[in-house]
């Protein structure tokens, strides 16, 4: 009875062992691009305060905020996965070029609602692995209302660093746009070149 | 004569409860993942009444607050408001056996309510590091085990799922304010709340109107985006089947 109590308790001590020394392996191959996401999600927000309290016109602002967003958003990914299942079945030119429309839609779409953010503060709080990627967390305070979180997911694409997903209060981007460019390619009767012509000049 | 009502009233919430169980029983799969919305159609017709009445009344009403009052006093009405939701949220956090939540509104329910002027100040915020920790009966159906159920766009109120509609519904009674104030005291509640609604509409009326007006399918996004949202504040996680897509993509992208 003694004996077998011993047992299971050094068999669970022995467990519990061998569980935290494989927790500990990744997060020590981790730790370094944790630091190197954080470090990534730092300078956008750095630049991302910088600009919004620069007091500069509204189309100097728009401009910087999208070459932001091609400097460190992998449009690439983002893009490819709001088209969803229809990426698959598109040829290799319709790719590249539904990417490039997207780049600009997006930027015109978003940067125009970064007026809402003049006067606002973004901060980084940490940065943990999850699944494949990081998540940087940040706390954004924008005038007149309760501070919010917006997560960027941070994953390596052909040896840069780059977000690839920005997630505010559990509302992904990505998600949202796969949405919209759903409804859209609907609306199109499934056409991927029409909404690529519409798409340029979209948002 | 008092405890009686307290007891009829007390029954009614029983019943509540058990017809949120059942309800919530009947629809316990595929929670949490992806659309399950059924009555789209009903839905539909649903959400177009909402643009309608968002157009006619909401809107137009918003503006006229918005203009009307500074936007500090909105934000003290917004307060307000939330001060008199804390006891329902402390109930609810009793409910789902927090007790760290429940002494953190309780306290910040004493300090706003006192020196916070009715809770028109926040110093439990500011002063006493407890800001607001949201919760409703929604979230103690989710903790006890209850499924998401089905989506459902409510009339007035917007996007829901059966379980979030049957714990708005005992919602109206886990606050014991409710019990202990009586008219026209009562009415301030249902005043301040609905006041921090219209006020939220003209906060973020850019944001409401991209989506209501100019998303290409808003019924579509808005079931989204609720969802997304909700639960983001169950703590419900990425889905596999998501995770499964973006190693795809890099993997095809990037080989790695």
């Amino acid at each position: 009875m003694n004996s077998s109590k011993m047992t299971r308790r050094g068999f669970t001590a022995g467990l519990m062992a061998a569980t935290s020394a494989l927790a500990l392996l990744p997060t020590a191959s981790f730790a370094l691009n944790a630091r190197q996401a954080s470090a990534l999600v730092t300078q956008v927000v750095d630049e991302i305060n910088a600009i919004i309290n620069s007091g500069q016109s509204e189309r100097r602002m728009l401009r910087r905020f999208e070459g932001l967003f091609q400097q460190y958003a992998n449009t690439t990914v983002i893009a490819l996965r709001c088209l969803g299942a229809d990426a698959r079945s598109a040829s290799d030119s319709q790719r590249r070029a539904f990417v490039a429309a997207f780049e600009g839609y997006i930027a015109r779409k978003y940067g125009r609602r970064f007026r809402e953010f003049i006067g606002g503060r973004i901060d980084v709080e940490d940065s943990r692995p999850v699944k494949s990627w990081f998540e940087v967390r940040t706390n954004t305070q924008l005038q007149g209302s309760a501070p919010f979180r917006v997560d960027f997911l941070v994953k390596e694409a052909g040896g840069r660093n780059l977000f690839f997903d920005m997630v505010i209060e559990g509302i992904s981007l990505t998600r949202v746009e796969r949405e919209e460019i759903g409804a859209m390619l609907d609306s199109r009767g499934g056409d991927l070149d029409r909404l690529i012509a519409d798409l340029r000049n979209a948002g | 004569m008092t405890g009686i009502r307290i007891k009829s009233r007390i029954s009614k919430v029983l019943t509540l409860v058990s017809t949120a169980a059942f309800l919530a029983a009947c629809s316990q799969d595929g929670d949490g993942v992806g659309v399950r919305d059924p009555h789209e159609d009903a839905n539909r017709r649903t959400h177009n009444f909402n643009l309608a009445v968002d157009k006619a009344i909401l809107q137009p009403a918003s503006n006229a607050y918005g203009r009307g009052l500074s936007r500090e006093t909105r934000q003290g009405v917004g307060r307000v408001a939330s001060n008199f939701a804390l006891p329902g949220r402390v109930v609810n956090n009793l409910l789902q056996l927090d007790l760290e939540g429940a002494t953190r509104n309780s306290f910040r329910f004493l300090i706003n309510s006192t020196l916070g002027f009715g809770g028109i100040g926040d110093p439990a915020g500011n002063d006493f590091g407890l800001e607001e920790e949201t919760t409703d009966f929604g979230e103690t159906l989710y903790k006890w085990g209850f499924g998401e159920g089905r989506y459902v766009e409510l009339p007035l109120v917007g996007p829901s799922t059966e379980r979030h509609t049957v714990g708005r519904v005992v919602d109206l009674f886990t606050n014991p304010l409710g019990y202990a104030l009586d008219s026209p005291e009562n009415l301030l509640s249902p005043t301040a709340t609905g006041l921090s609604r219209i006020g939220d509409r003209y906060e973020y009326a850019s944001t409401i109107n991209a989506l209501l007006y100019e998303s290409e399918d808003s019924y579509a996004q808005a079931r989204n985006l609720y969802l997304q949202n909700r639960r983001f504040e169950l703590g419900i996680e990425v889905t596999e089947e998501e995770v499964d897509e973006i190693d795809a993509l890099f993997e095809e992208l990037y080989g790695e």
